[in-house]
């Protein structure tokens, strides 16, 4: 036992935990704790009452046994009682029990929640901590129903003791963050602000940390606190070490207190008013000024203490981006950290520059460390470091360095650490496609990949390379060649097994010139690997096999023995068997041109997003990666060439493993289906969601409301507003679009675009001017969209927009409602009238017809308001039936005018609609029926 | 902060606190991880660690590992400090301090935590005025075993001039204004090097 034992010892408890530890064995210790659980409940139960102090230790003593690991059911009750305690000591062990052993159990978090209010009412600073602590501890949503109104209350009373303060705002903390919706502002948050002003500075200490949380999420309500954080700070780092006496930490003057008011400082742009601004540019000059001086202790509790200060000023600046001279000063100490000797600050230097690579500002001089930063992927012991120079490489990297980047991470992946083996492969893949110059490199960078890390390489990669290959003809010879080469070698990866399937079937031919890669040398090379391989693989194959049917008739005959073989047509497999069957079928019954057709080289992929960069993304979560996708967006092209990527719609690209297996021939296996999901073409043409501008969600429910309306919110997060307003007259529009700053931080590098599919720029014209690229917070910008109507069109434009918020990058997607029916001219008619069109439209194709159900409330004031919105005339009296409506309307169109006539005839009982549409134009009938439906 | 952890050589754990709703059973996992991730690091091995999406700040006092998870936005060195300024805070309150210590005194390692950080948070870094808190409710618990007995002893006292046979009122109230903290004042001045004016009376 310890010599010390401060306060008042519990001799009992004492014992049993000397016991315990005693205890030979796992089961001894079992045994001795069950013996005293059932003493403890033996005098739980018994008749005569415990004393205060009895009930004390046994409460202790059930906590004791819970903290080694063991569940206790019982006790709860005792622990409660002890809470009404007025022995400061029976209360402190009641509250620490219902802290570490909380139930849910509604009926004792009544009781708890009642002795908890009574000491809080007690006025004694003592028992007032012990109930904050508590609740701080517990945190529950029942808590803070029961205390969020009151805390903040206690919080600024005038005569609240300092260290009751303290423990009041760090509760109210944990009680916003629990449920920040039970926590309800008010007056009291601007004296909570005014608390960074108070002389104790142990409550400036805690408010700070209150008021940096609240202010995350209503900047406007907190944002006085900029000043007088940037005054506060000021006054301590410019204090002599000695004069905050016991908040000087090894003669650094209040670190605690310096880092988190540098972070709420981060909750905000730069301070607009110039003379803040100024003290605040101070304030980092001295702080990094003082890095420089020689230390005053040879402690490592100083030098860390004086570092977080500056590690935490240093990311103000990169959050505010805005000083050039603050942000290469901040880099060139960073350098002269990674080669310090301490590990922990090569590590955090390594970690704070990958921010700083991705400032325009400070990109320069972080690239300068390009060699130290090599030497610690080579050298450092620890791991965590190692990958930490991965990350800066990577976020270094650009037009100037990608080769020798992508060379030395590759040099390092061959005794590179498991468990970052993926992510690099990932990177590498990344650095690769987006910085090759000449695709030959490219092609050899992700061979090499296979090649080293095969097992790490993921779907997408190779998925990636393909594509790539596929859209560039410069490189599908060499890449012919090269994989050719690599299949050589007599232990590859699978992985090339299958890159080199698909791109021999594809591009074999180029290469089938020379004797050394004949036809016949191609086939047997991969089929040599083919019994080797898994079941997608073989797949894959087989279908390489089929292609090379039509490529080389001269194999023809060779490859048809392979599929006629057992091993095929009788495979186990029922996938393998039905290519087998199928291909076989196919190159038996088709024509040369129908072969021809069928396995015609595969057409370029539409430009899109890298699903690698989404796979890391997801990997690594968002914010390591968008920042320097963000800055490189203005350096780097994307890698195709194309310009921005194109919103998710294929629908008009054939996909081409429909083509290979919707044969014209009927497939002489048992039906089944054409392609099973997950199946390996499927997989390489399925589109995957682009993470660069996914359609914002609730996007579609919006873009159906603005069918029949012109004016309107189209989409609304946390930070942004995106308002509508429209006019249109016979095939010309005006938009006005309202992008509105919901924070009261600047958008920077602000950057709508509107994205037009090659089918949709064709049919509607659409300009457009950029806008300023910073939106201020609270401000809305307006830009003009002017639309003309050249044909008649499906799709809607995307309108994607990128900006900066504070250090993140923001991307947002959304449908922009222009739609046919808003070029309609309503036209009046009479019944006769009606009629006689509607019978010389009579021809199957002009008329779509479309039955569904009700999604709204069948009402016929509604109803017929919406008909008139989606710009047709509604025509009275014109059908028999009362119920029915009809409309008429022109579309007007640049290069021609379509007449349309609607009918729609609601079914009350059975809530169905029948909607007709009769126009002239059959692709007309059919968008404006598609369009009308989605509205009842 | 979302936890602190303090371990064993051995893997055994000393001290959980937990800052973020969690049930037992993950609270069980993550500690299991951690301890065992942390206890195969290597000594020179730099004190950080990315570990799902948080990051742990972790260092070694003799046989004992205190181990912190803090988001990605807390700033790592000076959780460092937090970890080194709760062992000096241990160390002052036993005397040099020792795994013993914390494991025969575990609550008072949990007393003195909460007067340090709350929620997770920083909430006094002053060395004195953390270990005075402390020590006033020591004192506070010893002048209760002195007073107690002879307090109860009396009948007066638990049903006096309030009369309503609760000893609670009057202990709060009258008692403590007139006896003990007269006592606890002389106490405390004697006992600590400066001067402790209590307010609150």
């Amino acid at each position: 036992m310890p010599a010390v034992s401060k306060g008042d010892g519990m001799r009992g408890l004492a014992v049993f935990i000397s016991d315990i530890r005693n205890c030979k064995s796992k089961e001894a210790e079992i045994k001795r704790i069950n013996k005293e659980l059932a003493n403890i409940r033996s005098k739980f139960k018994g008749d005569k009452a415990l004393d205060g102090y009895s009930k004390k230790k046994y409460v202790c003593k059930l906590l004791f046994i819970f903290l080694l690991g063991h569940d206790i059911d019982f006790g709860h009750m005792e622990a409660v009682n002890l809470l009404s305690s007025n022995r400061y000591t029976e209360k402190q062990i009641g509250y620490l029990f219902i802290s570490v052993l909380v139930n849910s159990n509604s009926e004792l978090i009544r009781l708890i929640n009642n002795a908890i209010k009574n000491d809080l009412a007690s006025r004694n600073p003592t028992f007032m901590g012990l109930a904050l602590h508590c609740i701080a501890n517990v945190g529950s949503r029942e808590m803070a129903e029961a205390f969020a109104g009151e805390i903040p209350k206690v919080l600024v009373a005038g005569d609240t003791m300092d260290s009751v303060k303290q423990s009041a705002a760090l509760c109210l903390l944990r009680l916003y963050r629990t449920s920040p919706d039970l926590v309800p502002m008010g007056d009291w948050t601007s004296r909570v602000v005014h608390l960074l002003n108070d002389q104790h500075l142990g409550v400036v200490t805690a408010a700070t940390s209150l008021i940096t949380t609240l202010a995350q999420k209503n900047p406007e309500e907190f944002k006085t606190s900029v000043s007088l954080a940037v005054s506060r700070l000021s006054r301590i780092v410019t204090s002599a070490s000695t004069d905050l006496q016991d908040y000087t930490y090894y003669f650094v003057p209040a670190p605690w207190l310096s880092v988190k008011l540098l972070r709420l400082l981060q909750c905000y742009p730069p301070p607009e008013d110039p003379a803040v601004r100024g003290r605040l540019t101070e304030c980092l000059e001295t702080i990094l000024n003082k890095a420089q001086e020689p230390p005053k202790s040879k402690k490592v509790q100083h030098s860390n203490a004086k570092n977080a200060v500056l590690f935490e000023a240093i990311s103000l600046i990169i959050h505010h981006d805005s000083e050039p001279n603050l942000l290469v000063r901040a880099c060139n100490q960073l350098g002269q950290f990674l080669q310090h000797r301490e590990t922990n600050l090569r590590y955090l230097a390594l970690e704070s520059m990958c921010t700083l690579a991705s400032s325009e500002f400070s990109h320069e001089a972080v690239k300068t460390h390009i060699e130290t930063v090599i030497n610690a992927l080579k050298t450092e012991r620890d791991v965590s470091v190692r990958q930490r120079a991965v990350d800066l490489l990577y976020a270094m990297c650009d037009r100037s360095n990608a080769q020798q980047i992508v060379a030395e991470m590759l040099s390092y992946l061959e005794t590179a650490d498991y468990s970052i083996r993926e992510e690099i492969v990932l990177k590498v893949a990344i650095l690769a496609e987006k910085y090759a110059v000449d695709y030959t490199w490219y092609v050899d960078t992700i061979l090499n990949l296979i090649r080293i890390a095969g097992d790490y390489v993921s779907e997408e990669v190779w998925y990636r390379v393909i594509q790539i290959v596929i859209n560039r003809d410069d490189v599908q010879g060499y890449a012919a060649k090269t994989v050719f080469e690599a299949l050589q070698a007599p232990a590859c990866h699978e992985n090339l097994v299958k890159v080199g399937g698909y791109i021999l079937g594809e591009f074999g031919n180029l290469i089938a010139g020379d004797p050394r890669s004949s036809p016949l040398i191609q086939f047997s090379l991969l089929h040599s690997k083919f019994h080797l391989c898994s079941v997608p693989t073989r797949a894959l194959l087989l279908s390489t096999y089929i292609k090379f049917v039509n490529l080389f008739p001269e194999v023809k005959a060779t490859i048809q023995d392979v599929l006629r073989s057992d091993s095929q047509l009788k495979n186990a497999d029922v996938e393998l068997q039905q290519r087998a069957v199928e291909y076989l079928r196919l190159s038996t019954v088709a024509s040369t041109d129908i072969l021809a057709t069928v396995l015609e080289e595969m057409p370029p992929f539409p430009e899109r997003e890298s699903s690698i960069l989404a796979k890391l993304k997801k990997k690594k979560g968002p914010s390591t990666v968008t920042g320097l996708e963000d800055s490189r967006r203005e350096r780097g092209a994307d890698v195709n060439g194309g310009p921005e990527p194109t919103p998710a719609s294929t629908a008009s690209t054939p996909s081409p493993s429909a083509d290979l297996l919707g044969l014209g021939a009927p497939p002489p296996a048992p039906p089944g289906p054409p392609a099973p999901p997950g199946g390996l073409l499927v997989d390489v043409f399925s589109d995957a969601p682009s993470a660069a501008a996914p359609l914002a969600p609730g996007s579609e429910d919006n873009f159906a409301r603005f069918v029949c309306k012109n004016n309107g919110v189209l989409f609304e997060n946390q930070l942004l507003q995106i308002g509508l307003k429209s006019e249109f007259r016979q095939n010309l529009g005006r938009m006005f679009i309202f992008y509105g700053n919901k924070t009261s931080t600047q958008f920077l590098n602000f950057t709508p675009t509107l994205i037009c599919s090659d089918d949709l720029q064709a049919t509607l014209s659409l300009q457009t001017k950029p806008v300023d690229p910073v939106v201020d917070g609270g401000a809305q910008v307006q830009q003009a969209v002017n639309i003309e109507c050249v044909s008649d069109f499906t799709e809607a434009p995307v309108l994607n927009i990128q900006f900066r918020y504070g250090g993140t990058f923001q991307n947002v997607s959304v449908k922009l409602p222009i739609t046919l029916n808003k070029f309609f001219q309503p036209t009046e008619m009479a019944s006769q009238d009606f009629f006689q069109r509607w019978k010389q439209l009579s021809n199957p194709q002009q008329e779509i017809q479309n039955i569904f159900k009700a999604k709204h409330p069948m009402d016929t004031e509604i109803t017929k308001a919406k008909i008139i919105g989606f710009g047709s005339a509604l025509l009275e009296e014109v059908d028999p039936n009362p119920a029915n409506f009809v409309g008429a309307g022109i579309i007007h169109t640049k290069t021609t005018q379509i007449g349309c006539l609607l009918r729609l005839e609601p079914n009350l009982q059975a809530q169905m609609y029948r909607l007709t549409l009769r126009t002239s134009k059959e692709t007309v009938s059919q968008r404006l029926c598609e369009l009308l439906s989605e509205q009842f | 902060m979302q936890f602190m952890l303090l371990f064993s050589r051995q893997g055994k754990l000393r001290l959980q606190k937990w800052y973020v709703p969690l049930s037992d059973k993950e609270k069980k996992k993550i500690t299991r991880e951690l301890v065992q991730t942390v206890l195969a690091r290597k000594p020179k091995m730099c004190s950080f660690l990315e570990w799902r999406d948080l990051k742990i700040v972790y260092k070694r006092y003799a046989s004992l590992y205190f181990c912190c998870a803090i988001e990605d936005q807390d700033n790592e060195l000076i959780t460092l400090e937090i970890i080194h300024r709760y062992v000096e805070l241990l160390d002052k309150y036993f005397g040099s301090v020792c795994e013993l210590d914390i494991i025969f005194n575990f609550e008072k390692a949990y007393f003195i935590l909460d007067e340090f950080l709350l929620g997770g948070e920083v909430q006094e870094t002053s060395k004195k005025n953390v270990l005075k808190a402390i020590e006033q409710a020591d004192l506070l618990q010893e002048i209760c075993l002195l007073c107690l007995p002879l307090m109860f002893k009396n009948e007066y006292w638990l049903h006096g001039t309030k009369g309503n046979g609760c000893p609670g009122e009057v202990w709060e109230g009258e008692f403590l204004k007139t006896c003990c903290w007269r006592q606890l004042s002389k106490k405390l001045s004697e006992n600590s090097e400066e001067d402790i004016s209590i307010k609150y009376i």
